[in-house]
């Protein structure tokens, strides 16, 4: 309906705008190409960015603090009790506040964690192969060399508490249902244990080398080098992204099973939903897409950056000479539309 | 007619900026014709020589092209300026297509010859024509010695550039 | 034959053979165009330029793109697009400009219409012009298809499935069409030999039989004025250019069509470059999937009005379902544009503005057109339906309308 009041009100615009223009006498050809240039403007502004805020809501930009503070709203607004979840999120922000111990946290890290997940970083081994850990956990567990580096310290601590809630996905895995997600929760360790793990995590991940690149290798090959080890220890468990010949880490028929859905190829991705989606949904699946299986992932603003420019990367890979060849042209055709006009003009001088 | 004149450069210099476009636009379609970055990377072919008999022929394939590998026995006249050592034993490595127009020739073991069916050309075991129409010996493709067992085809090694090197100094042999 | 002289040069070596100057002559310094027009008359000249630019960047699209449904999205998205040396170009240049080439389309047609230059006399350049609207939108259609992304899919599907509502053949004719029972690899394969062969070879022939219609009656002008031709264009040979109220095709006419178009070039490879996602749905960089319709589906812009037709019934009248009904209204969409020289009973050739009731016939259609292709493409839901369906009436009531109206203000001009 918002439309067709514009469209009246574009409509009173031209009118007001013909009559003007002829009082002042403006050149008839200017008067034409502005009625068109606004009838094409309101064309365009009706099917694309109108039609897009029709069909495509609104929702809270991403935010990267992971403090509960949206899951609270939504239960909220649901008129579901937050009790229950308030206290978790301000016990896991509560322990990401202290300071914690490596070397405490380290024994904490390798009783407790280190039986399914490596860190090979830190001399940890996968204890089996990508698809026999996918059979028997329903998932392949993540490889923790990086962990604390490229997730929020509040979203660690949340994890290490219970995932399930952390990531978001209670709706998979209500309380007493038949699924049980693979990894325990351990909500009853003490902050202060829960700080010395993710410090341990923190200081592994800050001992990794950088990526090696060849020799002479360009910027952005550096960058995309750097950009693929965050986003295969962040999405490469499940996503497979064939344009970089990347294969999920669990086999496609076991992540079904897990999840209820196969999840896509991300090749093309930063084409089908571009940045903006991408950054939000990353944030926090449900957002966008209430029900999804995908559990929030809980990057950090700069690993979430990492990951979507390394789908520009793979899914737009001539972003970057598009953009340097695109002025040239335009200049060329300035240059070429200058010429046309002074040619136009010598010929036409004889026919007035 | 100075007003004619005039008007007729205008028309060429606008004739000449256009056809500025024209031949920019003329070099993204010449690129788009060049092989792609795949078909580029794809243009190594790593060979494994363990299992290699002496005088027995084997093939393997280079961008798409046969490239025949013969391995030298005690008992066959050694070409060693064209033949290549890797770990203990020289090697013919050469590209399988005759230098007269393109065929395959065929390895005869017992003759240690190498026989084209198009036109009868004929080549040694070190891949030097013989007999027929081809007019120099068999082509050899780059590659690189990796150990004692292995060659990449399609990589410039050392021993590639001297070999070259040395074929193109010596009008005895090429 | 009369005696053959040496040639003294190239030109007039083949000037004795072809009569290359008489050809020129001909169609170029002596083909007239009134000079009373502004650049919209260069619209033609504008389509010609992108339809070649559609030709030559679609040739090179061809030598990458591979018609079977297990390769043509990666062809397109991974070999065209990331591999080919200026693949991306190419294909951005393609897709912009199967948009844009409808903008001007429209902008050529309305044209068209708001000067009467469809009638007396002009009626085989309105036909033949249709013939390219109808060529080329089958031709953007097909061509939609062909990156096998969840748009083109499902595009092609509902639009198939359109003609299961022909009766008593509709079922099968479905079938026929798709080769299958469902848009499978053998519509990818026909829908891409139409694409790439037969629909541009119509098209090419549709152009030049459109320029061959418009030698004899001529363009129309600004005034809709008639004139005598030879009378103005022997002024004009006489020197006096000024004074005639001809202009020459070359270089006249065709150095303002240049400049034109050079200008709109500069827009057009701005689209090209930073501005593409309104000619290249994202939606369609997904791939096809036969069992996941996406959430919102809509055809590209240029066809949303016909498309909110076709939506525009979604209840039943009188016995008649609501889809029978969408699919008659969307026939009569296709179809009336073609008669629109016949429903137009005025004699008068004029701008609209100065015709008493066609004025207001015009800028109605253009607004219903606007509210049409803008609800088209919005979800069919609540109140919008409802727009959709009194949009519909008024586009159908419009044309029913246009006979008496226009006879009316024939009567009121008097046969002027
Ligand atoms: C790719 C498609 C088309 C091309 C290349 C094309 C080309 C041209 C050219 C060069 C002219 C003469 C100059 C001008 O008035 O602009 C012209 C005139 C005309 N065209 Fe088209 N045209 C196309 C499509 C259409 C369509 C879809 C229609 C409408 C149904 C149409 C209707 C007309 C009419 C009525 C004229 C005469 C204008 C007048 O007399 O003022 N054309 N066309
Ligand atoms: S091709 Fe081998 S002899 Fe002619």
């Amino acid at each position: 309906m918002f439309s067709i009041i514009v469209g009246l009100i574009v409509a009173v615009i031209l009118i007001i705008l013909n009559i003007v223009l002829q009082k002042v006498s403006f050149p008839k050809e200017g008067r034409i190409l502005a009625i068109i240039v606004i009838m094409t403007g309101y064309i365009y502004w009706g099917f694309e960015p109108y039609a897009h805020h029709e069909m495509h809501p609104h929702v809270a930009d991403a935010t990267y603090t992971f403090d509960g503070k949206a899951d609270v709203e939504a239960l909220k607004e649901a008129g579901a009790d937050t009790a229950e979840t308030e206290a978790f999120w301000a016990k896991a922000v509560e322990a990401a506040s202290l300071s914690g111990n490596v070397a405490a946290g380290k024994e904490l890290v390798a009783a407790n964690c280190t039986g399914c997940h490596s860190i090979t970083s830190e001399g940890f081994p996968e204890l089996m192969s990508d698809a026999d850990a996918a059979a028997s956990y329903g998932v392949t567990p993540p490889d923790l060399s990086i962990a604390g580096k490229i997730y929020d310290k509040n979203f660690l601590a949340a994890v290490i508490m219970d995932p399930v809630k952390a990531m978001h996905i209670e709706h998979k895995y209500p309380v007493g249902g038949d699924k049980v997600f693979p990894m325990p929760a351990s909500d009853w360790m003490a902050p202060q244990e829960i700080a010395d793990m993710v410090a341990y995590l923190a200081s592994a991940a800050s001992k990794v080398p950088a990526v090696e690149t060849k020799e002479g290798a360009s910027e952005f090959e550096i960058s995309k080098a750097q950009n693929k080890q965050v986003f295969e220890a962040a999405c490469v468990r499940c996503h497979p992204m064939s344009y970089a010949g990347i294969e999920a880490k669990t086999p496609a028929d076991i992540m079904s099973a897990y999840i209820g859905a196969t999840p896509p190829d991300l090749s093309q991705h930063i084409r089908s939903r571009g940045d903006h989606y991408l950054h939000n949904f990353i944030n926090d699946p449900q957002r966008k897409l209430p029900g999804t299986g995908m559990p929030r992932v809980g990057l950090t603003q700069e690993a979430e950056k990492q990951v979507v420019e390394y789908m520009t990367q793979i899914g737009d890979s001539k972003k970057q000479e598009r953009e340097e060849l695109g002025p040239k042209v335009l200049i060329y055709l300035v240059i070429l539309a200058i010429f046309a006009l002074l040619w136009k003009k010598q010929i036409w001088r004889d026919l007035h | 007619m100075i007003n004619e004149s005039r008007r007729g450069f205008m028309g060429k210099a606008f004739g000449a900026v256009a056809a500025v476009g024209a031949v920019g636009s003329l070099v993204a379609m010449k690129k788009s014709w060049d092989p792609l970055p795949s078909v580029m990377a794809a243009g190594f072919t790593t060979v494994d020589l363990s299992n290699f008999t002496a005088n027995k022929l084997e093939i393997a394939k280079w961008q798409g092209k046969p490239i025949f590998i013969l391995k030298f026995g005690a008992d066959m006249p050694e070409v060693e300026k064209r033949s290549v050592k890797v770990g203990a034993h020289y090697y013919s490595v050469m590209i399988g297509l005759c230098t007269h127009l393109g065929c395959i020739p065929a390895y005869k073991d017992s003759e240690h010859t190498f026989k084209c069916a198009c036109h009868g050309g004929e080549f040694n075991a070190a891949g030097v024509h013989t007999f027929g129409p081809p007019p120099r010996p068999l082509d050899i493709p780059p590659f690189s010695i990796k150990d004692e067992n292995t060659i990449v085809l399609g990589e410039v090694g050392p021993e590639y550039t001297e070999l070259i090197a040395r074929l193109s100094t010596d009008t005895n042999i090429a | 034959m009369a005696e053959f002289e040496k040639a003294n040069s190239v030109g007039e070596w083949f000037d004795q053979r072809l009569n290359t100057s008489g050809f020129w002559r001909v169609m170029m310094t002596e083909y007239w165009i009134p000079k009373n027009i502004n650049f919209l008359w260069a619209m033609g000249a504008l389509l010609a330029m992108l339809f070649t630019l559609l030709l030559v960047t679609g040739i090179f699209l061809l030598m990458y793109y591979k018609p079977d449904v297990n390769m043509a999205f990666d062809s397109v998205n991974y070999t065209i697009m990331q591999e080919v040396a200026y693949g991306w170009l190419f294909r951005n240049v393609h897709g912009v400009g199967a948009s844009v080439v409808f903008l001007v389309i429209y902008i050529h047609m309305f044209t068209a219409i708001y000067y009467g230059s469809y009638k007396k006399g002009r009626e085989m350049i309105w036909l033949s012009g249709m013939l390219l609207f109808v060529t080329f939108s089958a031709e953007g259609f097909s061509g939609y298809m062909l990156p096998w992304g969840q748009m083109s899919y499902w595009a092609a599907y509902v639009i198939t499935e359109i003609f299961g509502g022909i009766p008593f053949i509709g079922d099968e004719l479905v079938i026929w069409i798709r080769g299958n029972f469902y848009v499978a690899d053998a519509t990818l394969t026909r829908f891409f030999m139409l694409h790439v062969l037969l629909i541009p070879m119509a098209i090419l022939g549709a152009i030049v039989f459109h320029f061959y219609t418009l030698r004899f009656p001529h363009v129309n002008n600004e005034e809709g004025e008639f004139f005598d031709y030879k009378e103005e264009s022997e002024k004009y040979l006489a020197g006096k250019k000024a004074e005639s109220k001809v202009i020459a095709f070359w270089p006249d006419f065709l150095s303002k069509d240049f400049m034109v178009i050079s200008i709109f070039m500069i827009f057009f490879f701005y689209l090209v470059f930073y501005h593409n996602a309104f000619a290249m749905d994202p939606v369609n960089f997904d791939k096809a999937d036969g069992m996941k319709t996406p959430a919102h589906i809509y055809p590209e812009w240029y066809f949303l009005w016909s498309y909110e037709v076709l939506r525009g019934f979604f209840f039943d009248i009188a016995g008649i379902s609501g889809k029978s009904l969408g699919l008659m209204a969307f026939g009569f969409a296709q179809g009336i544009f073609m008669v629109l020289p016949w429903l137009d009973r005025s004699p008068m050739v004029k701008p609209a503005n100065q015709r008493p009731i066609f004025k207001y016939w015009f800028w109605l259609l253009m607004a219903d057109l606007f509210v049409l292709t803008i609800f088209g493409k919005l979800p069919p839901t609540g109140a919008n339906a409802w727009v959709g369906f009194f949009s519909s009436i008024t586009f159908l009531g419009l044309f029913i309308a246009l006979p008496f109206l226009t006879k009316i203000e024939a009567k009121m001009v008097g046969g002027k």
